[in-house]
């Protein structure tokens, strides 16, 4: 029996906005449990929330960067379940109406370019947070309680694990182009929700699903959802029956395990929140998050390609992280030459940054100074030798490559005026290598280059000293 | 301090001229409570800082443009007051402290009121005779064995007892002018987001108005004056300008058209209040205005509409009482689970567990439709009805309730025959409009109330004709015989 | 006519424990309430958009900046127990988080 496969992704993307959804005080990260919270949060007898209009807008520009329709006329509605992270025992979200509706990601896989729908982005409030521990009791820390989320909803195209990681890769990119959130999985700023079905191949019924949690980065999302998958295969073919629960992806043995199996769905009570009136969302509101739109990866990548004739393939990394990309344009407005700025971005750059387990914004580098080294190698100042130097230098501490290079005596000998006198000394020194040479011998050519090199202790310009060697050695 | 024969503009006069002081007004205030509360019950606590405040009241010298600088008041217990105990009459909130002041409260200081203390209620403001209070039975001021109605029980007993001259009372489905009708005082339930509800511990959201409860028309609208507004913290409180309420008072009401729906005086209205009702339409006819016989065909539908939303949006706001941050937590809690259900079931009384149950269910999966969207959809209805009415008509005029205020004991194991008795009041909740009960004479010696409804943020009409009215009559010089 | 299994499965969605007779008794008392809500069938509401907010208001909003004039300490006041500045709750068991 062969079958095929239904994934549904729900993301959960925590807006960068300064205050929380529907109170004023701050969206933090790490602070002191508690110290950000105020009475909303802690949903005190008497307190009422407010629509922050700044997430709402975030979400709008996250709906729009997702080719997604904005629905003109919402309210939001309340989402009933207890929990110590959830102080109201609901949440306020938008069940009814959500922000937008039926937006797109491409993707690629072996070659293949497929859309993925997107069946509906809504705001919402993220809870707080709960931590067990050993003496018996849980505690409470309620300083996310209220952080504005988008929660986007995949329609159920998805048919594979790799659709599913491609499917996050371009929504993280997408999204973290918008500036709306940092969509950091290790911060939590970006969390998947997953769940999967397999059916025979021709079927006209959707097999039952299973959610799997714990899914903690984009390559368990794909490890979690390829065992599940295969077990849920193995179970039919052995004539088995899937049923609805809950498994969690166990890290460290590389499979998924029962966490609960599921007796009826969830009942959230959602009703209209009277607290809040509805949202209107006009057409100028639409035209104004469109205008601070920023440009989205597949935009510059295609810029990339047909502007600066970067490869493809090298676009698609550089625009792998809007940090990434913003470093490379700055590079490239500073002067560099945009091939050059890639090809180091690409190689030394980010090697550097993954054997340190770095990132851009940890290190020192600038593209003023990426820009600088470029330059010097491009103008002769310096060799690809001593360049690797200088990178060495630029990119651990705040140091202007021209003037580092100038004062360390890096910079090569490209003079002729101070180049020919030893270039003639070298061949009055070398007769034998010149009859050589005039006899077809190329070779030596290398051995006179190497005693120039030699004699101005490997700072002669290599080209330079080329170009003289052969018009001296013409002459005799 | 024998507030029978005062009002707020007196009090004001002598304050100003210093013939009296802020501090001597609240400790007779608070004298006379403690003379007369021990037999009415209307107050769950009295402010400790009351006479402190008074006296910094007078060090800073009396408004002589705000007619309740030094005026003292008291406040329904639903109302968050930061430092002073609010119970919201629930043993889940029994040693609950706010930290923060409700809107309300915070405009009063600022006009200079003195707050003397916090006043007993239906738990949670669920009820409409104040027997479902934790703590206390309050009496009628007219009929000690009788209630003062409710949920503002509390409110209207203390301001007919005289112990003080107005308070602060909620209104979700006729929670204010109930228990005024009860006691034969002026109570006004002013528009739905005319008042801010930022620390009005929450019943229904979408009905709760926060109100007045005096012996005078005028002394509710110099209230009113300070207490409306847009809040920023209420995002339903309504950005509209706020007029000086008195401003209307003392103008003829010559061409004003009232309305008198037929099904406000049919089945089920005691015959003595409806020929109280129609007598007051005279009383209009002969000051000038017209009073035309209407309809209003969805009123029947009003009660259980009510009940479906209240109680649902009750369910979810009752939900944050759950023993974790604040409130009641059961003892020799061991778990999550035990912690919930354990402080819930013991911290909320009867009539409370009984709304959560019918609002959980009427929003349940499978049931949502057939309840709470049906209810919501007959609400549309009957505010339909109302803006029909107002199409034509500056007033809609009929009884408060349909009885005179019954026994204590006497309804509170029959919750229909209970719930019943708000289908006066609840329609103009369910509209968001303000309504206020006036005394309109007595049956058997109990009060009687004239409810007067005017369109969305019209409570200036009100008070004209109430004020009208009031001047006809001599109600105010009646002393509640149960009280002294 | 309301099962006491069904008011059963409400009190536990509400977090609510009855005993027996309390469980006859609001099964009775639900179903009496529940009858006389049955009256809205009567009611045609084809094509009627329900009403959840009386006055009518839309995007009232706020800009976004944040304020953090909160006194921690403030809001542990009314805490049943906590440690330092966490919230404690006796343990949870399932630990599904929603
Ligand atoms: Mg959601
Ligand atoms: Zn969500």
């Amino acid at each position: 029996m062969n079958f095929e496969t239904t994934i549904g992704l729900e993301v959960h993307v925590e807006l960068k906005t300064q205050s929380k959804m529907f109170s004023p005080s701050p969206v933090s990260y790490g602070a002191e449990p508690n110290t950000m919270t105020n009475v909303i949060d802690w949903g005190f007898p008497g307190v009422l929330p407010s629509i922050n209009k700044g997430a709402y807008s975030y979400g709008i520009m996250v709906a729009l960067a997702l080719h997604a329709n904005i629905t003109e006329f919402t309210h939001f509605d309340r989402k009933n379940y207890f929990y110590p992270d959830n102080p109201k025992a609901y949440q306020i979200t938008q069940a009814e109406q959500p922000l937008a509706t039926n937006g797109w990601v491409e993707i690629e896989v072996d070659g293949q370019k497929k859309k993925i729908g997107i069946a509906e982005l809504h705001v919402e409030e993220d809870a707080g947070k709960n931590q067990h521990e050993p003496d018996g009791y849980s505690y409470v820390d309620l300083n996310r309680q209220g952080t504005p989320l988008v929660e986007i909803v995949s329609k159920p195209d998805i048919a594979s694990p790799e659709e599913a990681y491609q499917y996050l890769e371009q929504l993280r990119q997408i999204v973290q182009f918008t500036g709306a959130s940092d969509v950091k999985m290790e911060e939590g700023s970006m969390r998947v929700d997953t769940n999967l079905s397999v059916a025979p191949i021709g079927s006209d019924q959707w097999g039952t699903k299973t959610e799997i949690k714990n899914l903690n980065s984009f390559n368990h999302v794909r490890d979690g959802l390829a065992y599940e998958q295969k077990r849920q295969q193995e179970v039919l073919r052995a004539g088995g029956e899937i049923r609805q629960e809950t498994r969690r992806w166990d890290v460290d043995k590389k499979e998924t395990i029962l966490m609960r199996v599921k007796e009826g769905a969830d009942d959230y009570r959602y009703f209209p929140e009277p607290d809040l009136p509805p949202v209107h969302v006009t057409q100028a509101w639409i035209a104004d998050v469109q205008a601070t739109l920023p440009e989205a990866p597949a935009q510059r990548r295609a810029r990339y390609v047909n502007d600066w004739g970067i490869p493809e393939y090298d676009a698609g990394v550089l625009t792998n992280t809007l940090e990434m990309a913003n470093f490379f344009e700055a590079t490239v407005a500073a002067g560099a030459e945009a091939k050059q700025a890639s090809n180091w971005l690409m190689g030394e750059v980010s090697g550097y940054l993954n054997s340190e387990h770095l990132e851009l914004k940890d290190v020192a580098l600038t593209p003023a100074h990426l820009a600088g080294m470029i330059n010097l190698i491009q103008d002769g100042t310096i060799s690809s030798k001593i360049a690797k130097k200088v990178f060495q230098e630029i990119i651990k501490n705040d140091t202007e490559p021209k003037a580092w290079v100038e004062a360390k005596g890096m910079v090569q000998l490209s003079d002729p005026a101070v180049l020919t006198p030893i270039v003639t000394e070298i061949l009055d020194n070398n007769q034998q290598s010149i009859d050589d040479f005039k006899a077809g011998k190329d070779r030596a050519i290398g051995f006179l280059v190497g005693n120039i090199m030699k004699q101005t202790r490997g700072k002669a310009n290599p080209k330079v000293v080329n170009q003289i060697l052969m018009t001296e050695i013409k002459k005799r | 301090m024998d507030y029978f024969k005062l009002d707020i503009d007196q009090l004001h006069s002598a304050l100003v001229s210093g013939e009296l002081t802020a501090a001597d007004l609240t400790a007779q205030t608070l004298a006379g409570i403690r003379t007369v509360d021990p037999e009415i019950e209307a107050f769950l606590a009295l402010n400790p800082e009351a006479e402190k405040t008074a006296g910094a009241r007078d060090a800073q010298g009396i408004d002589a443009n705000q007619a309740l600088s030094g005026i003292p008041v008291a406040i329904k217990d639903n109302i968050v007051t930061k430092g002073l105990t609010t119970t919201a009459a629930s043993k889940m909130l029994a040693n609950f402290v706010p930290i923060y002041d409700a809107t309300v409260v915070e405009k009063l200081a600022a006009a200079g009121a003195i707050n003397v203390g916090k006043l007993n209620m239906d738990e949670f403001a669920m009820g409409s005779s104040t027997e479902n209070s934790a703590f206390k039975v309050t009496k009628n001021a007219w009929d000690h064995r009788r209630v003062p109605g409710g949920s503002s029980g509390g409110s209207a007993a203390a301001v007919a007892s005289g112990q003080v001259l107005v308070a602060l009372g909620t209104d979700t489905g006729g929670s204010i002018r109930q228990p005024a009708a009860f006691n034969g005082i002026v109570g006004v339930k002013p528009t739905y987001g005319r008042v801010s509800r930022w620390g009005l511990i929450a019943f229904g959201s979408s009905l709760d108005a926060i109100g007045t409860l005096s012996r005078s028309v005028k002394d509710s609208a110099h209230v009113l004056n300070v207490i409306a507004g847009h809040d920023d913290k209420d995002a339903t409180s309504a950005d509209q300008p706020v007029p000086d309420f008195t401003a209307k008072i003392g103008q003829s009401i010559k061409g004003m058209k009232i309305a008198l729906p037929e099904e406000y005086l049919g089945e089920g209205v005691d015959p003595q209040i409806a020929a109280a009702i129609r007598a007051a339409a005279e009383q209009f006819r002969a000051l000038g205005a017209t009073v035309d016989t209407v309809s209003l065909p969805h009123t029947k539908y009003a009660v259980p509409a009510y009940y479906i939303i209240a109680s649902s949006e009750a369910s979810s706001n009752l939900q944050r009482f759950d023993g974790i941050r604040y409130g009641f937590r059961a003892k020799d809690v061991q778990n999550l689970t035990d912690v919930y259900v354990r402080s819930r079931s013991e911290g909320f009384g009867p009539e409370v567990k009984r709304r959560i149950m019918l609002g959980t269910f009427s929003l349940s999966a499978g049931f949502y439709d057939a309840y709470f969207k049906k209810a919501a959809q007959v609400r549309t209805l009957i505010t339909d009805d109302f803006n029909q009415i107002f199409a034509d008509y500056d007033l809609i005029m009929g009884p408060t309730t349909p009885t005179v205020a019954f026994k204590i004991g006497e309804k509170v194991t029959d919750p229909l025959t209970m719930y019943m008795n708000d289908i006066l009041t609840i329609p103009v909740n369910l509209a968001g409009l303000p309504a206020a009960s006036i005394p309109a004479g007595f049956v058997d010696g109990m009060p009687v109330g004239l409810q007067l409804i005017a369109k969305h943020f019209d409570e200036a009409t009100i008070y004209q004709a109430a004020d009208a009215f009031e001047g006809q009559n001599d109600y105010l010089d009646q002393i509640p015989g149960g009280a002294r | 006519m309301i099962s006491k299994e069904s008011v059963a499965h409400v009190a536990e969605l509400a977090r609510l424990s009855f005993s027996e007779a309390e469980l006859q008794q609001y099964t009775a008392q639900m179903d009496d309430i529940l009858t006389m809500v049955e009256k809205l069938e009567a009611v045609d509401t084809t094509g009627v958009e329900p009403t959840t907010q009386s006055i009518h208001l839309q995007n009232v909003m706020r800009a976004d900046k944040a304020v953090n004039d909160t006194n921690t300490e403030e809001l542990f006041k009314n805490v049943p127990t906590h440690k330092g500045t966490l919230i404690q709750v006796p343990a949870i068991i399932d630990k599904e988080e929603d």
